[in-house]
């Protein structure tokens, strides 16, 4: 019987793969963006096994309320019912393949020939140290986002709304 | 058996190439955005594995946390821009898009 963390690490793993192939893989958009929750919700679980609490609660909050939603919408938005059977067709699958035989080759290389460090760590909570960070050292760059977080949502009421022709705009 | 950094690191890889496919062979716009997603997870998985396993403090999750809300403003503006393509093509197909072709 392996121990607790293995299979917690091998059950999220396999949540996060198995999803993340039905995402590339599924001829169907909506099954792609159902399984993207899987994949979301796994790598928060990873997330927790790598004693990042907050990240794996801001993960669910974020992608899982937010995100998936919004390309749930999208998705209901922008296909017909009719052609729902085939929505997300695929091309140029044999190029796709060799390029990321290529980079996978690459990034085994790399992994494998280097000497990491090995031992397994234990989980510590690490919000408080985050929090610290956040209105300390990185204080500018999290204000900055702050301003990109408000860039982004006036941008894209501005990008999604219908054009409106007021009274005095017409001719 | 104990669980090191590479089973992390073998997790982030397999899940970026897999995104890495979705952003290659989905024609449908929406399709090619999941595909975008998967690749920034990858990313701040490893991002979040080297932090515990190498680096110690928390910069990782830091600079985790910054992937996550440059996805989410990233999504909005796509998702508002697809909303739009389809508007004037009744179609989000990437390979129909060709007015700007020639």
């Amino acid at each position: 019987m392996p121990p607790l963390s293995v299979v917690a690490f091998m059950l999220l793993a396999a949540l996060t793969l198995g999803s993340a192939g039905i995402v590339a893989f599924s001829k169907n958009i909506i099954h792609s963006a159902l399984a993207l929750l899987g994949t979301f919700l796994g790598i928060a679980g990873l997330y927790v096994t790598l004693s990042a609490d907050f990240l794996a609660a801001t993960q669910v909050l974020v992608y899982v309320g937010g995100t998936l939603t919004l390309i749930l919408f999208a998705v209901m938005l922008t296909s017909r019912i009719e052609d729902m059977k085939v929505s997300n067709p695929q091309g140029g699958v044999a190029v796709a393949f060799g390029l990321i035989a290529v980079a996978l080759l690459v990034l085994g290389k790399v992994a494998t020939e280097t000497n990491w460090p090995s031992e397994a760590k234990p989980a510590v909570p690490s919000t408080a140290k985050l929090g610290h960070a956040f209105l300390g050292e990185y204080l500018l760059p999290f204000e900055i986002g702050s301003v990109v977080l408000l860039a982004a949502m006036i941008g894209s009421v501005v990008l999604a709304r219908r054009a409106v022709k007021r009274a005095w705009e017409k001719g | 058996m104990e669980i090191g950094l590479v089973h992390y690191l073998t997790v982030g890889a397999v899940l970026f190439g897999l995104g890495l496919f979705t952003v290659m062979t989905r024609k449908n716009a929406v399709g090619i955005l999941l595909g975008v997603e998967l690749i920034l997870n990858a990313a701040a998985l490893n991002f979040v594995a080297f932090e515990h396993f190498v680096a110690g403090g928390v910069s990782g999750q830091v600079f985790t946390v910054f992937i996550i809300v440059l996805a989410a403003s990233e999504a909005a503006i796509a998702l508002a821009i697809v909303l739009q393509v389809y508007r004037s093509y009744r179609s989000i197909m990437a390979d129909r898009l060709t007015a700007l072709k020639n």
